[in-house]
């Protein structure tokens, strides 16, 4: 009897290693995959395509014995069933390891047409797809790609941007600890596309599954990105490092400041080279926009946003997890009819799409569909995709305060709107919440709000106001004087 | 236990190398002393005030040893909005162990979340927390 379990990080944290020893001692053949992405299903059990959710280490002898009860097959729930990947297509399915398993299921295939294609013309391909950078920018990749390929210079660098630090968002650490080939094969094909021979993966220290994957490999299938070499390299825990001029300060062994742009990185990034920096869901995509061509990727999507999204469920939400879609869908429809709503069971109060620095957004808002125009035209963004529910004991005054406490944690102190900003801001939200001179302080916030999103250098300083002012204008009854239990 | 210069050594001639000599020595002594920072800006040709400018920045470096066993308690929003504050009180109770925040282990669905080492756990309750920091 073969059973599948996962050992990316959610598996184990919900128990995968002790479950998979209680399988191999009962006599089962245990095989570790990736992770579906149907994260309160975790630990969750495949049986020749039969699934098992959350399953504990007591309910081992009634799988093998075939009396437990199944949620059925794994590939029919609905929750998989609405997806379509693209990026997670191979998400449950195979070894992240194994090279027999990426090349029996399209691995490669991508690398072998960029070479057969050429460089400018697998740029083409990545134009065409419009695929655009999935960190929260969403800056055309193939744009990026052509201001490189265009630079003259001796050594140029890719950097692939996996520090993902927004809370809510962890579809990077899916692919790197389920499928790291892909994205391997994502960073040659740009190397190969841009000329550059070098790679880095910065990685942060928060995910040391995923670390351990990639480097294992880039071991194993060197020879088959070579000329082209990676490393990975570890971040220290600094949340500002996931912009890319911080990241390449930091990876360079500088502090993670902030460099004004100009220039681009595109032109003088990495030790002064041209470099890509590109997210990792970003390269992850290149390998099948180039196997199956960029127009078939631009098929997927609305308007300027082309091809798929793979949007993290999280939070208080019943359903949480990977929800790869084309763009487009309502943001009602992901967290009622695919998340199922909060958890807790209460009502939904709101919901924080892109992480520490996106705007929270009410039900009323839910219409709003998941599309890079659409969010900005709402003084909110996708970012790099994921959704944080909250039900209605969530205390949107504490949350304002925290997003600026989090903006003055994470400062790296370059510039000062974001450095004493985010300080000031969390000193008048506390005025505020204990009810002092709260319409003087609120048009304080407003005013420092302004000074934020326009002064500072970079997103963390620059975005911070959009959590706390779509806290102040949706939920306007937590910021006036009140009984406070 | 290697020493210093032996750790410098490894990471001779390696692009950018500050931040893998300064994961390797926190690795191996649990914290980047004064000598370590004069050692590191001899090596590196850098001074020792870019060198402790680096490590005073990142959150991950210490510069004196913490001798209680770490626990990080995801503090983030998805984990907020799972609970996580509500353990507070139970996560700093014990002075045993040493809590400290961090900002997303990329659990969000799975909170509250906590990592010890490179050890991670999910669905954390009041009950659970109380356990796993008894054990730790």
């Amino acid at each position: 009897m073969k059973i599948r379990i996962s050992d990316d990080a959610v598996a184990l944290a919900c128990g995968a290693d002790a479950l998979a020893d209680a399988f191999a001692a009962a006599g089962a053949e245990v095989e570790r995959v990736s992770s579906w992405g149907m994260h309160w299903l975790e630990p969750l059990v495949d049986v020749n395509g039969m699934g098992y959710g959350a399953v504990s280490v007591d309910q081992v002898a009634a799988i093998i014995a075939g009396t437990a009860t199944s949620f059925g097959r794994i590939e029919e729930h609905p929750f998989i069933a609405r997806q379509t990947r693209l990026t997670f297509v191979r998400a449950g399915k195979t070894r992240p390891t194994s090279l027999d398993d990426y090349y029996a299921n399209e691995g490669w295939c991508g690398l072998a047409k960029a070479r057969e294609i050429g460089a400018e013309a697998t740029i083409a391909a990545v134009l065409e797809s419009g695929l655009r950078g999935r960190g929260g920018a969403g800056f055309p990749a193939g744009t990026k790609w052509k201001t490189v390929a265009g630079a003259a210079a001796d050594q140029k660098y890719i950097v692939c941007n996996a520090d993902e630090g927004d809370s809510a968002t962890f579809a990077d650490r899916m692919v790197m600890e389920g499928d790291p080939f892909m994205l391997i094969e994502g960073m040659a094909i740009a190397g190969f596309a841009v000329g550059a021979s070098k790679g880095f993966a910065y990685i942060r220290s928060e995910y040391p599954h995923a670390i351990a994957k990639m480097e294992t490999a880039i071991k194993l299938c060197a020879h088959l990105v070579a000329p082209f070499e990676i490393e990975v390299r570890v971040g220290a825990g600094a949340y500002v490092c996931g912009e890319e001029t911080s990241l390449l300060n930091s990876l360079e062994g500088k502090r993670g400041e902030v460099r004004a742009k100009p220039p681009l990185p595109a032109l003088e990034g990495l030790f002064g080279e041209p470099t890509v920096v590109n997210n990792v869901l970003t390269l992850a995509a290149v390998p099948w926009i180039l196997t199956h061509g960029g127009q078939a990727y631009a098929a997927f999507g609305m308007g300027r946003s082309k091809g798929n999204m793979p949007v993290q469920l999280a939070g208080n939400v019943k359903h949480g997890g990977l929800f790869e879609i084309a763009f487009g869908i309502t943001l009602g429809e992901l967290v009622n009819d695919i998340g199922g709503g909060t958890e807790s069971g209460r009502p939904v109060r709101c919901v924080q799409v892109g992480g520490p620095l996106g705007a929270y957004i009410p039900p009323a808002l839910f219409d709003l569909p998941f599309d890079y125009e659409a969010f900005s035209t709402a003084d909110a963004l996708i970012g790099h995709g994921g959704i944080t529910v909250f039900d209605n004991t969530v205390d949107m005054a504490q949350m304002a305060r925290f997003a600026m406490e989090f903006c003055a944690i994470e400062s790296c102190g370059k510039c000062t709107p974001c450095r004493l900003g985010s300080t000031r801001g969390m000193e008048t939200l506390d005025q505020i919440i204990a009810g002092r001179n709260v319409e003087v302080n609120l048009a304080l916030i407003a005013d420092l709000s302004e000074t934020m999103k326009f002064g500072s250098l970079c997103a963390l300083g620059g975005f911070t106001p959009y959590p706390v002012m779509s806290a102040i204008k949706y939920f306007p009854e937590d910021f006036v004087v009140r009984e406070r239990s | 236990m290697s020493s210093i210069a032996a750790i410098l050594a490894e990471h001779d001639g390696r692009e950018g190398p500050l931040l893998p000599i300064l994961h390797d020595l926190q690795k191996a002594f649990g914290h980047i002393s004064e000598d370590a920072m004069r050692e590191i800006a001899s090596a590196l040709n850098l001074t020792r005030a870019e060198v402790y400018g680096v490590v005073s920045f990142y959150h991950d470096f210490r510069k004196e040893a913490e001798t209680r066993p770490v626990i990080k308690l995801c503090r983030a929003e998805a984990c907020k909005a799972r609970g996580v504050e509500a353990l507070m009180p139970v996560a700093l109770a014990q002075n045993s162990v040493k809590v400290e925040a961090v900002y997303c282990l990329g659990l969000c669905a799975v909170g509250p979340a906590a990592m010890i080492g490179d050890t991670v756990y999910a669905r954390l309750d009041a009950e659970r927390l109380t356990a796993l920091m008894a054990s730790t």
